[in-house]
């Protein structure tokens, strides 16, 4: 069984945390996934950088920057990783834009994935119908599950097809919104979070979007199953750099 | 082979809709309504009257006798230069604000370079009392100010893009970003062929006019509605894709698309997108681009800031890739000549974008006979600083 899916399987809420390959130093990826597994964290969102990345806020953006900066490309990141499943136990995912992994060969980049240990991917602007018709064999192939994002925007429709052809969780997005934004859990999050509930949907949901303490990490929680943080921790790297990792994480799960 | 987009936004392999699923709602909205509404009496109606009134349409075909004479062939400029602006843009701006109304949009976004889709996407939302913003680019920003302003004058918000290198690409990327965070009220009105289905499809329609009017134009004075020729230079590939459109079923017309080559198409300087890119995925279309052999997108480089667009529209990558079109690159040097030539041998100063289509002339013999139509897209005015720079006048 895919380790996404073991893990889905216990019985606690999730923490994911995201963060920039290649940040705040080329050589930091893997100090990075190893310290977040040690703090204790359920999965880990390893970021491949884009010039380009359309559905980021500014702190994605400036740490994808400064990662291509530093080197970071495809092969860099996958020789990084070449030995991480000699040390790391839980599930990898990798979140990247379409464009690097179409020039990088998308069985290519899906066969690497496969070797290294990678469990899943997340590639925002691949979107459900192309996946459907035109990649899904080759993820399968590779046992490799695609993570589909919904928004509070998403009909409940659509939502129930991405339900039937997702392997592993759905990412739901908070709010309308790119990465990084302060919007608040309010009543629109309740509501939809509520639509989402009333749907008994067979695949778990991860909330992502707008979380980055122990009190959204709490809210987003009451419905989904877990929770992911990215610009948050991204920020915390860009000032604290890779030492203290696990005091970034107690600070969410206390 | 269709030169057309097919039901699922392709032209050949291009095209499509790549897009975060954040965006879905949006793009399925426009996608499921934008023809419906255009086929409307009513839209129509409004559309051709502001063309008329308004922009100042039909533009003249006007024959370019001493030109000709010069190249010993027949050729006509197509006065997109005249439209009210300055540039073919306000076509599409025109087009696109009347969509927005009929969807309930009460706020508009657009991404600009140079400025002239700005200036000429706050002209229209000027005419309609909607707000507008426009992202640009902090260093195009700095280097087209006079743009800058009439945006501001005309009551449009004009927003930094600070991102990556702070050009048109990360304006566009910022506009996209703004259009995710407020998916309900805002309708984006791009400025080219690019851009997610049904933009490239959307876009080409209202730009349709140029060629509609060329057939006219042609038959009025004496030839066939099929020249022999159509020139027009290509930055995303918006006033290309109006002076072909009714002429990429007409085998006979042979179509040119310039771009710029900046410095020398290998260079590193360059804006070059057919002969430079390679297949990928920008701003949601699946089209040729440039880019680093890890799939970065690159900055693309030419004097003229409305044609340095690291990719080109779906519909163009499938004209050079079926070879429907051909296409020719000309350096800054030879535009800028070629724009001077026209001041000189005809009294018009065109856009330094159009200098680039004017540049075939040098590149390409034609024969005495030929009917050549040149789409002259847009007016010198905005680039009276870098001629004077260049030619230190
Ligand atoms: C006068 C003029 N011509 C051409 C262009 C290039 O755009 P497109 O290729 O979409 O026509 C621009 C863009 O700013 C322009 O201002």
């Amino acid at each position: 069984m895919n380790r996404i899916n073991q893990k889905l399987q216990e019985n606690k809420k999730l923490l994911s945390i995201y963060f920039t390959a290649g940040f705040p130093k080329i050589n930091d990826t893997v100090t990075v996934i190893e310290n977040l597994e040690k703090s204790g964290i359920d999965f880990i969102e390893i970021g491949l950088p884009f010039s380009d990345p359309l559905a980021d806020g500014p702190t994605i953006q400036a740490s994808s920057t400064k990662a291509l900066g530093n080197g970071m490309t495809s092969e860099v990141l996958f020789n990084q990783l070449k030995n991480i499943r000699k040390t790391v136990k839980i599930p990898l995912i990798i979140m990247g834009y379409f464009n690097p992994m179409m020039q990088y060969g998308v069985e290519n980049f899906c066969k690497k994935c496969a070797e290294i240990g990678i469990d899943g991917l997340i590639i925002p602007d691949l979107p459900v119908d192309v996946y459907n018709n035109d990649y899904k064999t080759i993820f399968k192939k590779y046992g490799l599950i695609n993570v589909f994002l919904i928004t509070p925007q998403t009909s409940s429709e659509r939502i129930q097809f991405i339900d039937k052809i997702s392997d592993g969780f759905i990412y739901m997005v908070s709010s309308s919104s790119v990465t990084g934004s302060q919007n608040a859990f309010g009543k629109v999050q309740d509501d939809y979070f509520k639509r989402i509930a009333d749907l008994y949907l067979k695949s778990p949901q991860i909330v992502g979007f707008g979380i980055s303490n122990a009190e959204t990490f709490k809210k987003a929680t009451k419905y989904a199953k877990g929770a992911i943080i990215g610009s948050a921790f991204v920020k915390y790297l860009d000032k604290n750099g890779t030492a203290n990792i696990n005091n970034f994480v107690s600070g969410i799960l206390d | 082979m269709s030169y057309f987009v097919d039901k699922k936004g392709y032209y050949g392999e291009f095209g499509g809709a790549f897009i975060p699923e954040m965006l879905y709602p949006n793009v399925k909205e426009l996608e499921e309504n934008y023809l419906k509404i255009m086929q409307e009496p009513s839209f129509q109606q409004e559309f051709q009257d502001l063309l008329k009134e308004y922009v100042g349409r039909p533009t003249p075909l006007f024959f370019a006798k001493r030109l000709s004479e010069k190249y010993n062939t027949k050729i006509y400029l197509k006065r997109e230069d005249l439209c009210h602006t300055g540039a073919h843009k306000v076509n599409n701006t025109i087009g696109q604000i009347l969509v927005a109304k009929r969807l309930g949009k009460t706020r508009i976004i657009a991404e600009t370079g140079a400025g002239q889709h700005g200036v000429a996407t706050a002209t229209v939302c000027a005419l309609m009392g909607i707000e507008c913003v426009v992202y640009m680019g902090e260093v195009d920003i700095a280097r087209q100010a006079p743009n800058v302003a009439r945006m501001k004058m005309l009551g449009a918000k004009v927003v930094p893009a600070l991102s990556g290198s702070r050009t048109l690409k990360d304006a566009t990327n910022e506009a996209i970003r703004d259009w995710i965070n407020n998916p309900v009220n805002t309708h984006y009105i791009i400025g080219s062929v690019v851009g997610p289905h049904p933009y490239p499809d959307m876009v080409a329609r209202f730009q349709s006019v140029i060629s509609e009017e060329i057939k006219k134009q042609l038959l009025e004075k004496g030839h066939t509605e099929n020249p022999d020729y159509v020139i027009a230079c290509v930055g995303g590939g918006s006033n290309a894709a109006g002076a072909f459109y009714h002429y990429l079923d007409e085998e006979k017309v042979n179509l040119i698309a310039v771009e710029a080559a900046g410095l020398g198409i290998h260079s590193g300087e360059s804006a070059a997108t057919s002969i430079l890119g390679k297949e990928g995925v920008i701003h949601g279309s699946k089209t040729l681009l440039m880019q680093s052999t890890d799939g970065q997108i690159t900055e693309p480089y030419s004097i003229s800031a409305g044609l340095d667009y690291p990719g080109i529209g779906p519909l163009h990558a499938h004209l050079y890739k079926s070879k429907r079109a051909e296409f020719i690159s000309i350096t800054d040097a030879e535009a800028m000549r070629a724009g001077l030539e026209l001041c000189e041998l005809e009294g018009i100063i065109p856009a330094i974008e159009s200098a680039h289509a004017l540049a075939v002339f040098n590149m390409k013999k034609f024969k005495k006979s030929d009917v050549v139509v040149l789409n002259l897209s847009g007016r010198g005015d905005k680039d009276l600083d870098t001629y004077v720079k260049y030619f230190k006048l």
